[in-house]
């Protein structure tokens, strides 16, 4: 409201997550492995899935992490690059008929491809402004999926119906000798396992890279970052499309877990879902996308379970409860669980 | 010629809607530097609570006066017991925060009033405005009572003390409190009036769109779409942008052929983003000069 122009010294939307505290220590990642590879031996199929859905959805918050945590770039449009990849997976598999597991990089390639075209326009946005541009193309995609020139592909308001892949034969194989026989979702389990180590690795790795450096100086101070040769555009956008590459493969795997892809699935509730899961499991702390990714399959459920009626408003609660005692998601316990293991060694 | 005049004077009716909704959208983004995604709830768990009081056998202006006081009431406890804890939390920790407040007022509102459409009176009548068939007098007194509100706030923020304070802890917090202001307090107000802003905005929209606890999800998002496009510092860039968005959508609706209602917003919203990349603080919005 003054005519004076506002001079600023930008605060990072992101606070700096040191590279250090990214990862978890060698030990409680091989632990928390295990748990995962175990787990499925002693549970019922139906949550084999949810675990799998645990997996997915723990991805494509990895993905937004990469994008919010990383380069510093907020998004609510996330939800829109699960759809092209879950339509991706869907379409290729259904009407071409090929290898699901072929289809994943394809949709990851698609994905990568989208998100680095819409990451030039989000070039010259921040922070609300690019929340609004990521807003608009989260609630533009159930629409476009459900155009009518479209239909011959995506099934319109219908969508598709992915068959579930069975286990490989040479597998089966192996456990006949045991007298054993796995499920498709337990196959289905480890094939998405598998993929959310590697993709984790990969991760990992390119956030400690060149170009991990690159995000993180852009997040912590754009100019400063430009100042020292950093080449802004480049990485703003790569920064984009790695993102919604790994959002395009989970989307991928979530169908083909669920069995099923529609429009009204992917609406701007999975993006702000998403959103919720990152920041409970941490801004900038890979290994959080797990927590956050439970909190955002298991705590609705749970709601429910407490009152039907009152659903929402117990789930807001418990939202709040939870920032309320680590605003820092679950990377604070991470940390003060490390402080504390810190101590007890040095007796 | 005459099909687009219409267009544009419908556009203008339902843009007022926005232009309400906007001006409370900006009114907290000065006092809290944040968009509150609650923002809509609050005002439509407002609507329902004057709703309520004319249900006890209120007249709609005592009632409506009531709702102001305790929407105001509302909005600084809120603050005071939810967000002022947050202060020193991260951006997107705070986000999450409105998330949360916004599920917790849908699913009371629904618990306590139920999802049944209800009517809601209008204080201006219905009749059409002046001989046109496209704008009624609840129309025509939505964008008096927009017009006046922003009247009434350029004053507050222009002319008076308390005004200047709340600009100056917004804008420099930490030189406004060296100065003696009391920052956390200007925050609060600011809540305050943002609710109850979000309240009059509320029962001028609800004779329109019918009173039920999703009435607000849709329009916050224009809200904030021509809050955005007015540029997020000017109240009068939100009205402007209010009434912008209203005829955008109108006309894309018209005149682009194969837009049925649902591809009304996105259109709307991308023509939206083409406006901010060319000018991406907004069309009225001051430009942030950044430093390192």
């Amino acid at each position: 409201m003054s005519a004076v122009q506002e001079v600023v010294t930008e605060a990072p939307v992101i606070e700096a997550v040191p590279k250090r505290a990214m990862t978890l220590g060698a030990g409680t990642s091989l632990v928390m492995l295990a748990l995962l590879i175990l787990v499925p031996f002693f549970v019922k199929n139906f949550i084999i899935f949810q675990l799998t859905m645990l997996l997915v959805y723990g991805l494509a918050v990895l993905a937004l992490n990469i994008l919010t945590g990383g380069s510093g770039q907020f998004s609510l449009g996330q939800s829109a690059f699960y759809a092209v990849g879950a339509y991706t997976s869907a379409i290729l598999i259904e009407n071409a008929g090929m290898n699901y597991a072929l289809t994943l990089p394809v949709a990851g390639f698609i994905c990568f491809l989208f998100g680095f075209l819409f990451g030039l326009p989000a070039l010259r946005l921040s922070g609300v402004y690019l929340a609004l541009a990521t807003f608009a193309l989260a609630t533009a995609m159930p629409q476009i999926l459900k155009l009518g020139y479209l239909e011959a592909w995506t099934g319109g308001v219908q969508g598709l119906v992915v068959t579930k892949p069975d286990p490989p034969d040479i597998v089966q194989g192996v456990l006949a000798w045991f007298h054993l026989k796995m499920s498709q979702d337990m196959w289905f389990y480890y094939f998405t396992l598998a993929i959310t180590v590697a993709i984790y690795v990969l991760s990992l790795n390119l956030l400690r890279s060149r170009s991990g450096r690159a995000f993180m100086a852009i997040r912590d101070n754009e100019i400063a970052a430009s100042a020292m040769g950093v080449d802004v555009a480049l990485y703003k956008t790569l920064a984009f499309g790695v993102s919604a590459a790994i959002t395009g493969i989970a989307g991928g795997l979530g169908a083909i877990a669920v069995q099923f892809v529609a429009p009204d699935g992917y609406t701007i509730t999975l993006a702000i879902s998403l959103f919720l899961g990152m920041v409970v499991g941490g801004v900038g702390w890979l290994p959080g996308s797990i927590v956050g990714s439970a909190f955002i399959i298991f705590v609705p459920n749970i709601a429910e379970g407490i009152s039907k009626g009152l659903s929402g408003a117990v789930f807001g609660v418990i939202l709040f409860i939870v920032i309320f005692l680590v605003p820092h998601g679950a990377r604070q316990v991470a940390m003060v669980a490390q402080h504390l293991l810190g101590r007890l060694k040095k007796r | 010629m005459d099909l687009l005049l219409n267009q544009i004077l419908a556009g203008i009716s339902t843009g007022a809607i926005y232009a309400c909704m906007a001006l409370a959208v900006v009114m907290i983004y000065q006092a809290i530097d944040h968009l509150n995604f609650a923002q809509g709830e609050m005002a439509m768990f407002s609507t329902f609570i004057s709703w309520q009081l004319m249900q006890w056998g209120l007249p709609y202006w005592v009632a409506f006066a009531i709702t102001l006081v305790l929407s105001f009431i509302g909005g600084i406890v809120i603050e005071r017991l939810l967000f002022k804890p947050l202060a020193k939390a991260p951006i997107l920790t705070n986000v999450a925060g409105f998330i949360a407040l916004f599920a917790i007022l849908n699913s009371s509102a629904g618990l306590i009033w139920d999802f049944t459409i209800k009517e809601y009176p209008t204080p201006f009548g219905s009749s059409p405005f002046l001989g046109s068939q496209l704008i009624s007098t609840h129309q025509a007194g939505m964008i008096g009572v927009t017009v006046l509100l922003l009247i009434a706030l350029y004053v507050f923020f222009r002319y008076t003390r308390i005004g200047l304070a709340m600009r100056a802890a917004a804008s420099v917090p930490e030189s406004a409190r060296l100065v003696g202001i009391n920052t956390s307090w200007m925050i609060a107000l600011g809540w305050g009036m943002a609710a109850a802003i979000g309240s009059i905005a509320g029962m001028l929209i609800a004779p329109v769109v019918f009173l039920e606890p999703n009435m607000m999800v849709s329009i916050l998002l224009y809200g904030f779409a021509a809050a955005v496009l007015g540029g997020l510092t000017s109240p009068f860039g939100a009205v402007i942008g209010g009434f912008l968005v209203g005829i955008i959508e109108n006309l894309a609706g018209t005149y682009i052929p194969g837009v049925g209602n649902e591809l009304k917003l996105p259109i709307a919203l991308a023509l939206i983003i083409t406006v901010l990349v060319i000018k991406p603080a907004g069309l009225f919005g001051r430009p942030v000069v950044k430093r390192v």
